[in-house]
Formats: structure tokens, C-alpha cells, sequence
């Protein structure tokens, strides 16, 4: 592989590298570091061009809740800076190393290109939602700015968000900036054992409908045992100024023990490594050669998808997000994946194969197909940023 | 004056025939064509400019929409999509060939679902009317920009709206769901849904803000959210926009993340406090409103860090509400203030541009000189926790030279921002205001490629023409030929 790498240290060395593709109608396949290369179709290119030399902070403004960074830049990194001055990313984006067997940080263009965010998402929104300005190079090999970096900007179109997501199949994202928050001071969480899925949503709805504000809010159905957590188990967390934790964490439990039975209180230690684990979906168990998949469904239907699930192939399951987002780890057979392809259809929901061994990857659609009057506008608005195809051909979907 | 278009000539030549198409489609009130009928829609709050367009429909369901574009679309008919007509920017103009595709009929609320915390919404109904429909369970939709009794929530996805509270619940784009959406050619798509993040290319970021670039969206899922258990504002006020600035980054640096944080300068708090007796100190430079939300005893803790954090900076005065009702005395000034500004002058012209909020007293220096420069009044508002700047330019729109001067000095204020590292508009939108500086803040190829894009949606650029692009360049906008002017 590293004799076809490219790995340019300036943003005007990979506009002239994808000027070139272009001109020698060579393919790329796009990446950061590499750490997400199981995640959706492998690539057919004989070159690929890396963001991984592309790195460094370039703008923090802690008082101006801005960071900007090159898109090779570790995440850690930028977590550690952020650290240093109290603050942190909002979405909170899983460290997906452990999932993907790999030793590479996510880079920040990759967290960015793959949209990931962890479990705050249900109550901060999404990565995408944090990019302030991104500037990429489209496949004509021009540098475009979109966005910038302050907080409220509508001034044309919002390339941030069509490119966060896009896997590298629109443009080479090649610095970004972020809307960062200041990290809470205390965080604490709620572990509440319950009979069932179906009464684990039911307490994770109450949460989530209550004034006080939850920033997780998680189903076990294994339990964490590692943690002392036995059976299906519902998790509520608060961050916040430790007077506040303490506080919404009593009115939490209170408002769910006359109903649903007392909860565990759960210390901000315990609570970090229980969130890392929900985060990382290290709970969720899967072996190495299972496939795992990401549904997404408005919370009352997780609980279905989940219970058609067990049923069809033994899956097992973790659900973040109130019960909307559920992983599935299962046998990586098209058997499986027709199966949760039916299941989130019938949760009116989405699907991603997070996970597969590269057969399976190669053989199946890894992301649900658009209806087609959206799918021949998303095959003009790839023309009108990558006219030529050179940017990751078949990334997300065979023959694009 | 901004230009137009130029008519299409084979449209106009066939409005009576285009008219009665439209009625076989929207039967009924539903089809607008004469003259007079049309005056309420030859403009937004834009009130600059005025247009009639050659007839305005206003369909009842989404099929209707559909046929509507689809007509269009076969025959060559330029199409503009209107809420409620508030915006700010003109995107909402008429041209004298188009039809206006007015949503205000499209106004039930569908559905709404506690226990998914969402509501689906047809277009037309109004921002406040979500909230309206779900306080009594004690839920709220966050986006509150000052229109929001009017504003409809279709305007307010094309617009990507936000509000005074933008700093905790984000703006439109980060609390909608799903839309239902009409491309050009009239076909009907569901874009996201019920659920977060829709797996594959995010139409629904890419749509939101689009100012009817790309579609238009008849249904819209957004996120409802339980209300904090209370909320209390308190006021602060300092002898210095510099001062005030640096409070407002140590109210930051602290760790708080107040729900608003709002900023109003001398002149501005000179208005406000004539207009509503808030109790607003006079010989204050510069006045923050700080919001913080929770029970009783955290607004108790947080009101109490930030009124020490302000009292580091010298501060003329510093008033905690104790009460629901002091927290809304201070608020009446703040939220009169367009109309307080509105009663000193004739006219005003309100600007949206966002700056780094580090820039601000630069910034205000620059504004108050370009004031004296202009010999016009301007008065500011400032939404200090995401930087977002509203200049109101006082000026009479009966003496053209005074409305050509106050047209110059808003741009000026917006190329200021860009300079400063910020943009021409943080939630008005382009419009046509705005339109002809975008080549400030964008270079030509960066355009080009914003161009691409809609012509991937909207090929023959028949969906509100003359807004956000400049026309050189536009598909509609024919070479070396003089473009008309609005009247």
C-alpha cells in the first residue's frame, strides 16, 4: 500500500494530487489515517491519497467557542488541547480503534467525513452540526471555502454539512472548523435495572421528556457486568456544575422510582468509564468476525427492531440515543443483513453496515438506497463537485 | 437598486392561460391574479423593494405543491416560494413572470409525538404555533427568531432561522428531523424522517438555509424539547464596549453557557428604554441581558457566578431578577427594540452579519465612524454568545439620497464583518439584499461551485431566481443584455 500512498503536507499539494488523478483518469481512494478503512465499501483505487500529513491546530479561541485544525490532526490531539482550557468536542465522537482493530487515531477530517458522534448527540446534536466551515478540494482540484468560523453564518450554501458525511466521495476535506463548548464540571449517571426493553425505553423517554436535561441516555440489554451491572439496564446522565448533577440526578430518580423501580446513582468515575464503553460499543461484545450495524429510528421503534432481531439471527444489541440508535452485532451473512435492512425499514429508520468482513462489504448496498428522484440529484451534485469520479469510486455505493 | 431579471417575454404573453392552468390544479380562492389581490404579495419585509409577480397560488396539500412545480417546470415558469413573507433579506421578491407558491394555506399541525419528542408540522404553521401546540405538556421548539409570531416554519427551513437562543438550542438546522420535499420537477421525496442522522449524503443540512434554492419543503419533523424548569435574566451594564466584551468572554472562559446573551449599545439602549421604561441606565456604553435557565437554586448559583464575574469589570449597574417578573421587565426593552427603534426614525434597515465576538469593539469603533461618516444614525444589537451583529441604520426612506446612503453603509458594515473574519449573514439570509456581495466573502470559482450545485437540483434555475447568486453567472441572466430594475 505504501508504495501507492500519496500523503501531501500542503492543502495546494492535494489540489495539484487530485488535479492530477484527474488528468490521468486515475481513481482515489480518500482517507485520514486509515482507522475507518473496514467502515462501508472498499475502494477500488490504485492510489490512495491521505490527509494524515495535513496537521496541526490553526485557530483556538477558547472564549470564541472556535477551533479550527487541519485535517490530518489526530483527534486526541485536539481533545488534549481542548482539555487544557476546560472545553470539549460537543459531539463527542467515538474512539472507533477498538472497533475497527487498529492502533491509528481517527483523524479529524474522518470523524468529520464519516459524521460520528457518541451518545451526547441525542441532547447536543450531531458532528455535523458543530462544523462551522470546512475548506476542502473538490475533484477538479480547486480549493473551496464554505462556512467560516463564527457560530451563525447562512451566507450560501452550507457545504459543511452535504461534505460531513460524505466519506471523502465529494471533496478532500482539508481544514475544518469547529463549535466547541466548555466541558461540564461534574457528570454523574443513573443505572436503572428493568424487566425489559420495552420498560428500559419507557425510562429512558422519561428522562429525555423531563426539564432536566440528560446528555445520555442508553439501554443495555446485557448489562455492563465488568461495572456491576446485571441484566437489561437503562442509563441517565447529567453534566454539569456538580450542585446540578447532584441535584437533576435526585429529581431523575425520583421521577422514575414510583413507576419503574429506584435507580443506582452512578459517581462521575464509574460514569466516564460506563459512557466511554456505550460510546465505543466495546458494550455491545462483538467478536471479531461478526459484522456490526448502526440503525437509526425514532426511539420507540429501537425496541421493535431489537426484539425482530434477536429473534431473526440472536443479535446482540446496544441502543444509545433514547432507544433511536441501535447497534447490532451478528453473523457478517447476507441473511443477517437482509434481515436488519427489513427490520430498520420497518422501524422507519436507517442502516449502516458499520462492520463487515470485506465480501460481505463488497456484496451488499452498506447504506440504504435513495428513492430516485433523490438518487439522480445526488448523482448530479457528485457531477457538480467531482465531475471526473476520482474522489473514493464506490466508498458508499457500488458504481459511485 | 438591486437588479432583476428580465422578464421572460412568452410568459407574460401567456398569463391567462398559465392563471387558468393554476386554477385547475388549486380550484377554488386558491389561485390570486388580479391586480389589486396581488398587492400583498409584491412584497416581504424587505419593504425596499416591491414587485408584483404575475399571480400567486396557494395550494392546501402537498400534491397540489407537486402539480404546481411540475407546470412550472414543463413550462418554463419561474417559481418563488413564500411563508409569511417576513423575511428581511427579499427572499421572499417577486418577479413580475414568476409564481409566488405561497404556503400559509398548508397550516396543520400533523402529529405530534412525546414520547419521540417531535412534532410534524405542514409549512405554513408559524414558529410561536409549534411551541403553542406542545407548552401545555411542557414543551418548547427552540429556534426563536423575533418574527417567530409570524414566521412560518417552512421560511424558516429555507432561511436556516435562529433566534436569542441560538448559543444553547442551535439554530433551525440542528433541531429539524425530516422534511417533505418538493424537488423542481415536482416530485415528492422524504428527506431524513423521524429519527437522527439519516445515513448517506445530508440532504436535509444541505436544504436547510437553501432560501428556496433547491425545492420546497411542505412538511417539516422538528424536535421538541422540555422546557427548563425556569429561567431569569439579569442585566448588566458597563462604561465601555471594550469592558463589556471582556465580560462577555469571562462569562465564557467560566464555563457557563448562558441561553442568551444579549448586547445592546448606547444608542440602542437609549431607544429601547424611551420606548419601554425597562429601567435601562442611560449613562451606560454598553448594556449585556444575560439568561440563564434551571431551578430555582441553579439560576440562584449561575446568576450569582455571573454577577461576580461582572463585577470584575467596573460595571455601572448590575440587576438580578428576582422574579418571572423582573426577568421580563428586563427582556421588554430588548425585544421592543426594533420597534423602539422604529419610533425615532422614519425608517431603519437592519443588518445581520457576524463577526468574531473578540472583534467586537473594533468593529463598533468602525460602525460609529462610518455613523459620522454617512451623517446616519445606527443603533446595535448584538448577540454576544455566537457573535451575530444587528446594526439598525436609521434612515428616511422618502429622500432617496438618505435610502442610497443608508443601502451603502450596510454593505459597508457586512464588507466590515468579512474582514474581520466573519460573514455577511448570520440569519437573515442572502436574499437580494445581500446578493451582490457575496463575491466579498466568496471568490468566483468558490461560486461556481455553490452554483453547480443548485443547477443539480434545479437545472433550468426556475426556483427563486435572482437571489443569493449574483446574476452574472446565473443560467436565467442573458449576457450584455441590461437587466431590468425593481420598481
Amino acid at each position: 500500500m505504501s508504495a501507492a500512498l500519496l500523503a501531501p503536507a500542503s492543502e495546494e499539494e492535494v489540489a495539484r494530487a487530485v488535479a492530477a488523478a484527474v488528468a490521468a483518469g486515475e481513481p482515489l481512494a480518500i482517507e485520514g489515517n486509515g482507522s475507518k478503512r473496514a467502515l462501508l465499501r472498499p475502494v477500488q483505487a490504485a492510489r490512495t491519497l491521505s490527509t494524515r500529513n495535513l496537521t496541526g491546530i490553526t485557530l483556538y479561541s477558547p472564549e470564541e467557542l472556535v477551533l479550527s485544525a487541519r485535517a490530518g490532526t489526530p483527534l486526541p490531539e485536539i481533545e488534549a488541547a481542548l482539555a487544557e482550557k476546560g472545553q470539549h468536542l460537543i459531539a463527542e465522537p467515538p474512539d472507533t480503534r477498538a472497533l475497527f482493530d487498529t492502533d491509528a487515531p481517527a483523524t479529524l477530517g474522518g470523524v468529520v467525513a464519516a459524521n460520528l458522534s457518541g451518545p451526547r448527540r441525542i441532547a447536543w446534536g450531531a458532528m455535523r452540526d458543530h462544523v462551522l466551515g470546512v475548506r476542502f478540494v473538490n475533484g477538479a482540484g480547486e480549493v473551496i471555502r464554505s462556512g467560516g468560523r463564527v457560530l451563525k453564518n447562512v451566507t450560501g450554501l452550507d457545504l459543511g454539512k452535504l461534505l460531513a458525511g460524505s466519506y471523502g466521495t465529494l471533496g478532500v476535506l482539508t481544514e475544518i472548523t469547529l463549535k466547541v463548548l466548555p466541558a461540564p464540571e461534574s457528570t454523574g449517571s443513573l443505572a436503572l435495572r428493568v424487566p425489559d426493553l420495552a420498560a428500559g425505553v419507557r425510562a429512558l423517554s422519561a428522562g429525555l421528556g423531563s426539564p432536566f436535561g440528560p446528555t445520555g441516555a442508553a439501554l443495555l440489554p446485557q448489562g455492563a457486568p465488568a461495572l456491576g451491572l446485571e441484566g437489561v439496564t437503562a442509563l441517565l446522565r447529567i453534566e454539569d456544575f456538580a450542585e446540578s448533577v447532584a441535584y437533576r440526578l435526585g429529581r431523575l430518580r425520583d421521577l422514575l422510582a414510583p413507576a419503574l423501580g429506584t435507580p443506582t446513582l452512578l459517581d462521575a468515575g464509574t460514569s466516564r468509564t460506563l459512557w466511554r464503553m456505550v460510546r465505543e460499543a466495546s458494550l455491545l461484545g462483538a467478536t471479531a468476525a461478526e459484522a456490526i450495524w448502526r440503525i437509526s429510528v425514532p426511539p420507540t421503534a429501537g425496541l421493535v427492531v431489537a426484539a425482530a432481531l434477536r429473534e431473526e439471527f440472536g443479535a446482540r444489541l446496544l441502543l444509545d440515543w433514547g432507544g433511536g440508535l441501535v447497534w447490532v452485532a451478528g453473523p457478517a451473512t447476507e441473511a443477517a443483513h437482509a434481515a436488519v435492512v427489513a427490520a430498520a425499514r420497518a422501524g422507519g429508520g436507517t442502516w449502516t453496515l458499520f462492520r463487515a468482513p470485506e465480501p460481505l462489504r463488497a456484496a451488499v448496498d452498506v447504506l440504504p438506497p435513495e428513492p430516485p428522484p433523490l438518487a439522480a440529484i445526488a448523482a448530479r451534485v457528485k457531477a457538480a463537485l467531482d465531475p471526473k469520479g476520482v474522489l473514493n469510486p464506490g466508498r458508499m455505493r457500488a458504481g459511485f | 437598486m438591486i437588479a432583476l431579471p428580465p422578464p421572460k417575454p412568452e410568459v407574460l404573453a401567456r398569463r391567462d392561460e398559465i392563471v387558468a392552468a393554476l386554477r385547475a390544479i388549486v380550484p377554488g380562492e386558491g389561485v390570486i391574479a388580479e391586480p389589486l389581490r396581488l398587492r400583498p404579495y409584491e412584497t416581504d419585509g424587505l419593504t425596499a423593494y416591491k414587485q408584483p409577480p404575475l399571480a400567486v397560488v396557494l395550494p392546501t396539500s402537498t400534491e397540489q405543491v407537486a402539480a404546481v412545480m411540475r407546470y412550472c417546470h414543463e413550462n418554463g415558469i419561474r417559481v418563488i416560494p413564500r411563508g409569511a413573507g417576513t423575511s428581511l433579506s427579499g427572499g421572499a421578491l417577486p418577479l413580475a413572470d414568476a409564481v409566488v407558491i405561497g404556503l400559509m394555506r398548508m397550516n396543520r399541525i400533523l402529529e405530534v409525538d412525546y414520547d419521540n419528542r417531535l412534532a410534524v408540522v405542514e409549512a405554513g404553521v408559524t414558529n410561536l404555533g409549534i411551541t403553542a401546540a406542545v407548552a401545555s405538556e411542557g414543551f418548547f421548539y427552540a429556534p426563536d427568531p423575533s418574527s417567530q409570531l409570524a414566521c412560518m416554519i417552512g421560511g424558516n427551513v429555507m432561511m436556516n432561522s435562529g433566534g436569542a437562543h441560538c448559543l444553547k438550542y442551535g439554530v433551525t438546522a440542528n433541531n429539524l428531523l425530516g422534511v417533505k420535499f418538493v424537488t423542481a420537477e415536482g416530485e415528492v421525496v422524504e428527506i431524513g424522517g423521524r429519527h437522527l442522522d439519516a445515513a448517506g449524503y445530508d440532504w436535509l443540512g444541505l436544504i436547510t438555509g437553501s432560501e428556496g434554492q433547491l425545492g420546497i419543503v411542505t412538511e417539516v419533523t422538528v424536535r421538541i424539547l422540555r422546557s427548563a424548569e425556569g429561567a431569569r435574566a439579569m442585566l448588566a451594564a458597563f462604561r465601555s464596549v471594550e469592558v463589556a466584551g471582556a465580560a462577555v468572554a469571562a462569562i465564557i472562559g467560566s464555563g457557563i453557557i448562558p441561553v442568551a446573551l444579549e448586547f445592546m449599545d448606547r444608542p440602542c439602549i437609549h431607544a429601547c428604554e424611551a420606548f419601554a421604561h425597562a429601567g435601562y441606565p442611560l449613562d451606560a456604553e454598553a448594556m449585556l441581558i444575560i439568561e440563564v435557565e434551571g431551578s430555582e437554586a441553579e439560576q440562584d448559583m449561575l446568576l450569582g457566578r455571573i454577577k461576580e464575574i461582572c463585577g470584575r469589570f467596573d460595571p455601572i449597574s448590575l440587576k438580578v431578577a428576582q422574579t418571572a417578573e423582573e426577568s421580563a421587565a428586563i427582556w421588554k426593552g430588548r425585544k421592543g427594540a426594533f420597534g423602539a427603534v422604529g419610533r425615532i426614525s422614519p425608517d431603519y434597515l437592519c443588518m445581520d452579519g457576524t463577526i468574531p465576538t473578540s472583534e467586537l469593539p473594533r468593529v463598533l469603533g468602525r460602525i460609529g465612524e462610518m455613523s459620522r461618516e454617512y451623517g446616519l444614525q445606527v443603533a446595535n444589537v448584538f448577540h454576544a454568545g455566537d457573535g451575530n451583529l444587528h446594526p439598525l441604520i436609521l434612515f428616511d426612506a422618502n429622500d432617496p439620497e438618505s435610502t442610497r446612503k443608508a443601502e451603502a453603509f450596510g454593505a459597508d458594515i457586512l464588507k466590515l464583518c468579512v474582514e474581520v473574519g466573519g460573514c455577511l449573514t448570520g440569519e437573515h439570509g442572502v436574499g437580494v439584499e445581500k446578493r451582490d456581495l457575496m463575491p466579498v466573502q466568496f471568490a468566483p470559482h468558490e461560486l461556481a461551485q455553490q452554483r453547480r450545485i443548485k443547477s443539480a437540483f434545479d437545472p433550468d434555475w426556475l426556483l427563486n431566481p435572482s437571489k443569493v447568486f449574483p446574476l452574472e453567472g446565473d443560467a436565467g441572466a442573458v449576457p450584455g443584455q441590461p437587466l431590468a430594475r425593481a420598481a
